[in-house]
């Protein structure tokens, strides 16, 4: 009898919160037009996003890779697409580049961010020095690439990621390092750390070897997580850095990148890849939201949501929806 | 590439191992290729062999002498199932933040996963010798040590050789994680995927487990040699 009872009551309480999810989704299109309207008045940067009741029909998944700077961007867009009105789901944790694409291409994810000079040196085969370093050649070159494939690429995001020479505020100041070429001379004395695959890759040791003409006194493989802390404890004299590392904004005192004069790492910006079909289906809101968004994300920005996760241990959640409060995008 | 059949997959692998081969990343440099393979399996080798003796000094002596006393198998076999549990990626991602990294902090991080086995099978190995024995020994006016290194050790050969034998195994498939901390094993081939291809994480894959049967099979012929004529089962 009693069984009974606890059964019934959890029955109900499961019926209640059924209930409840389901009215809070109905009246989502209603609340977010007032959220917007309030947040327009705090004057952030960004225009409010408008909720498009008619975007209610259409099932979007946000997909990312599997390191924190990219699921914040996924995060943004997956919650910037969920305030125009979409239904969205998310998948921020695929692996490397080739899964992702395979994801879109089969049609599990509708889009990920992707570096624009990774998709044309992974994808499509180009030479590091032949990435155009414009943001716009770049996104141009490779949405041509992607047109072939039924897929596209949205516009570039103002900030852009890229590999780096680090070290110590130090060792820069000690052999007087401000650019790459600088370790002209020098660099027969230094050790240089960075992730396994970093002495084969073109835009990483084997770049600097071949363009820069540089040898160093060792390369040591570890992990990338490990890239800061060899330069803390002493072991590494260079380390690969990226330069959205929020570390070069929170501890700038400490750490530095040289320059990479000769244009051995190419910067990517980030872009939208997404299929042709997708879009289509989804309508304007889609392409428009996402520009949307991303137009406040400069490097300072990045950095600042990067430390938020990296250095805070916020969720990439959190530090989205923090930003797009913050610009005004969403109400808070 | 996904989708390619098993075979093909197979002789892409044996070619990345003969011959170096395009990358997308390189700047043209080809990658892999006999000499690369040699390079890192020597370097696999190399720290395998150091976590091995590592492991051996640390824990045979005392495996040894526990068996001997029959005392302390709490120790042995408790010390030995919890050093089974822990994990490896941890403690070389924890050993790299707070030691460093480089084959002298990776080695014996390695050792850790050699001990259990070692201990076990010499604590277990030299407590099963007939006691009878031990006593006949300790008759005609054996030292304690001697009884060990004379007696128990060499009648135990089996079943120490067969802990040591899981050990190199347990130890040379980890190995694979050790460029993560500045040893480059033929874990490079499988780590590095964006250089090295589905041909290289095959490659790299086939190379451990050759590696893994020509230790195995070194071992098995130690063990032969190390055991006395009277232990052996007579199959002919």
């Amino acid at each position: 009898m009693r069984t009974d009872k606890t059964r019934v009551r959890v029955l109900l309480a499961a019926l209640a919160a059924l209930a409840l999810t389901l009215g809070i989704a109905a009246c989502g299109g209603g609340s977010d037009t007032t959220g917007s309207e309030t947040s327009s008045e705090e004057g952030g940067s960004g225009a409010a996003i408008q909720s498009n009741p008619e975007n209610g029909k259409v099932n979007l998944t946000i997909g990312s890779k599997n390191f924190p700077e990219q699921e914040i961007l996924g995060e943004i867009y997956a919650q910037a697409l969920t305030a125009a009105g979409y239904k969205v789901k998310s998948a921020l944790n695929l692996g490397s580049e080739t899964v992702a694409l395979k994801a879109v291409k089969t049609g599990q994810i509708s889009g990920y961010p992707e570096y624009a000079s990774t998709a044309l040196t992974s994808f499509f085969g180009l030479e590091p020095e032949e990435v155009p370093s414009d943001a716009t050649e770049a996104w141009e070159k490779a949405n041509e690439e992607f047109e072939k494939e039924g897929l596209e690429a949205f516009e570039p995001t103002p900030f852009a990621s890229a590999n780096a020479v680090g070290t110590t505020k130090e060792t820069a100041e000690k052999y007087g390092l401000k650019t790459v070429s600088d370790l002209e001379g020098v660099s027969e004395e230094l050790s240089l750390y960075g992730s396994p695959e970093c002495r084969q890759r073109i835009d990483c040791l084997a770049g600097l070897e071949k363009l820069y003409g540089l040898k160093f006194k060792s390369f040591t493989p570890v992990d990338i997580g490990l890239r800061y802390t060899v330069l803390e404890k002493g072991q590494a004299n260079l380390s690969i850095l990226f330069t959205t590392d929020p570390q070069l904004s929170a501890e700038s005192d400490k750490f530095v990148i040289l320059e990479d004069d000769k244009k051995v790492f190419p910067a990517g910006n980030v872009i939208f890849v997404t299929a042709q079909k997708v879009a289509e289906e989804a309508g304007p809101d889609y392409e428009k939201t996402i520009l949307q968004v991303q137009e406040g994300l400069d490097l300072k920005v990045v950095q600042e949501l990067d430390a938020r996760v990296e250095l805070e241990k916020e969720t990439p959640k959190q530090a989205a929806t923090a930003y797009l409060e913050s610009a005004g995008y969403i109400g808070s | 590439m996904i989708g390619q059949l098993p075979l093909a997959s197979f002789v892409g692998a044996v070619e990345f191992i003969f011959s170096p081969q395009e990358s997308s990343v390189t700047g043209g440099k080809k990658v892999g290729g006999f000499d690369k393979s040699m390079e890192l399996l020597l370097k696999h080798l190399e720290v395998t062999i150091l976590a091995l003796a590592i492991a051996l000094v640390v824990a045979l002596p005392l495996g040894l002498y526990l068996g001997h006393r029959g005392k302390g198998e709490q120790l042995a076999i408790g010390l030995g199932n919890a050093g089974r549990a822990i994990p490896e990626l941890a403690v070389i991602a924890l050993v790299a933040v707070l030691i460093g990294v480089g084959i002298q902090n990776v080695a014996p991080v390695l050792a850790i996963l050699g001990v259990p086995p070692i201990l076990n099978n010499a604590f277990v190995g030299v407590s099963q010798v007939d006691r009878a024995t031990v006593d006949a020994a300790r008759g005609i006016g054996m030292s304690e040590s001697a009884i060990i290194r004379k007696v128990e050790l060499p009648i135990a050969i089996p079943t120490v050789m067969g802990g040591i034998r899981s050990a190199a195994i347990a130890i040379l498939a980890t190995a694979t994680i050790a460029p993560l901390a500045g040893v480059e094993s033929l874990g490079d081939f499988i780590i590095n995927r964006n250089v090295y291809g589905e041909n290289g994480l095959l490659a790299g894959a086939i190379l451990v487990a050759l590696l893994a049967l020509a230790i195995e099979g070194s071992l098995a012929l130690l063990q032969r040699r190390l055991t006395s004529d009277g232990l052996k089962v007579k199959t002919a």
